[in-house]
């Protein structure tokens, strides 16, 4: 079980509430945690990468096990805690102001 | 009972507030969508219940807010905004090619007659279209596949279309804005454009008489005479009698012709109003004295509107999308200011009231009269 957690601002948009949880095949990548999350919430395509290149969002960022993964290929592995349930993949927004 | 529904859009969310015919006493609703930039709300003419809504964020980009209900309750449609085939490039502001990038819808315009058909001005510029009520947008690409597409540029706030006129009186006339490309007509019904800028004079750009490249800042016209259209340009409010073909000059004795938003009276075709800001640089009123000003000669000859608005100190400015006119019998005149203020003068601009003050920086403003 992947757990994945949102943005408060997407969590309103997706009308969730806490942490979302996927069973997901190997291999675990960021590329499937997205897949996963906009086949569950299509109105979620676009806001955390852009719809035609498929490039994070320069304001998204996508940290676990306190790293920061925003710049690791999207078919990278997720770590082995991500993959077993221990941590979350956390979506976040970048501290940009505003 | 009959009254108005002011559909305010926000750096930080959307607000709705209604009244009754005597537009006195408000009731304020928002934030809708909080922490958004809601760059335009608008209503349907043809089911004033249906609303749309573009919601934005530098973090999370584009969505689209559809209402069934008149703003008590919202349902995210779709939010693909891809352009037509290859994009190609479009000048950057350094004069380089640059590729045509989709970042926000500024516009949103409903048809007058069908509730699911809405056209939405884009940055970087373009048109699209949804005729299912937003369950998918596509774009009119004979406006971006114009011959002069790689000539537009970027104005300070984006390359964006942000005014869409449709004529309610010619079958398939189409009137957008760009800034800074100029203003396009279409007779097809938006599959071919041409640019009508003829009279246009911006001494900003290499060739001031040029067919594009010009800043306009915001088109307008009265339904019943759909061939004058009214501009304020970056510099210059401008009059079109021939359906855009020519352009001349009726700034007369405003003092400053620079500005963002114009709108006509709703009985009175030849009545105009215009906010004169400062300058390019200095983006708020002459002498702190924000002052609406009234041509009833359809331009030339201004007075100014104060009754109610702040004469001293005022440093807000008033954008583009940011004033519309009611319908009722007394025509009600409305602005929102990048300080937060939404003003409403009920009797055409002779008084004004604040309905709000404190609000985000109002974007936009539009008013739905009900019946």
């Amino acid at each position: 079980m992947i757990r994945v957690v949102l943005p408060a601002p997407l969590r309103a948009i997706a009308r969730v509430e806490g942490e979302l949880a996927f069973d997901l095949a190997d291999p675990v990548t960021q590329r499937a945690v997205l897949d996963a999350v906009e086949a569950r919430f299509p109105v979620l395509r676009g806001t955390l990468r852009d719809q035609v290149t498929q490039r994070r969002r320069a304001f998204v960022r996508f940290h676990a096990c306190a790293q920061d993964l925003s710049h690791e290929p999207p078919d990278a592995l997720l770590p082995d805690p991500v993959v077993r349930g221990e941590e979350p993949f956390l979506i976040v927004g970048a501290m940009a102001g505003g | 009972m009959a009254g108005v529904r002011v559909l305010v859009g926000t750096r930080k969310g959307a607000f709705i507030l209604t009244a009754d015919a005597e537009r006195r006493e408000w009731k304020v609703d928002g934030p809708h969508f909080p922490g958004w930039e809601i760059y335009h709300v608008a209503g349907s003419p043809a089911d004033p219940n249906r609303l749309y809504a573009s919601q934005s964020s530098g973090w999370f980009g584009q969505l689209i807010q559809r209402s069934d209900d008149g703003g008590a309750t919202w349902q995210p449609v779709d939010n693909t905004f891809t352009y037509d085939g290859v994009p190609g490039t479009h000048q950057w502001y350094d004069g380089t090619p640059h590729p045509w990038e989709f970042k926000r819808v500024w516009h949103l315009e409903p048809s007058r007659t069908d509730p699911d058909t809405v056209y939405a001005g884009v940055e970087d510029a373009a048109l699209f279209r949804t005729v299912d009520g937003g369950k998918s947008w596509h774009e009119l690409s004979g406006l971006r596949g114009h011959g002069s597409g790689p000539q537009w540029q970027p104005g300070a706030g984006g390359m964006c279309l942000h005014t869409i006129l449709l004529d309610p009186v010619h079958p398939g006339r189409i009137y957008i804005a760009i800034s800074a490309a100029g203003t396009f007509r279409s007779d097809d019904g938006g599959v071919s454009w041409k640019p009508i800028n003829k009279g246009l004079r911006s001494g900003e750009i290499p060739s001031a008489e040029a067919e594009v490249g010009h800043c306009v800042h915001r088109i307008a016209m009265h339904p019943s005479a759909p061939d004058v259209l009214y501009m304020q340009k970056h510099w210059d409010i401008m009059r079109s009698d021939d359906a855009g073909a020519s352009w001349h000059e009726v700034s007369g004795n405003l003092p400053s012709d620079f500005g963002f938003p114009i709108a006509v009276h709703a009985h009175e075709p030849e009545t105009i109003y215009v906010v004169p800001i400062k300058s390019d640089a200095e983006h708020y009123p002459p002498e702190g004295k924000l002052r609406v000003y009234r041509s009833r000669t359809g331009g030339n000859e201004w007075e100014a509107l104060t009754e109610g608005l702040p004469q001293e100190d005022c440093y807000v400015n008033v954008l583009r999308d940011a004033m519309a006119v009611d319908t009722m019998d007394s025509c009600g005149i409305y602005f929102g200011t990048t300080g937060g203020q939404v003003y409403c003068s009920p009797d055409a601009g002779d008084h004004w009231q604040a309905i709000v003050r404190d609000l985000p920086a109002v974007l936009s403003v539009e008013v739905q009269t009900l019946s």
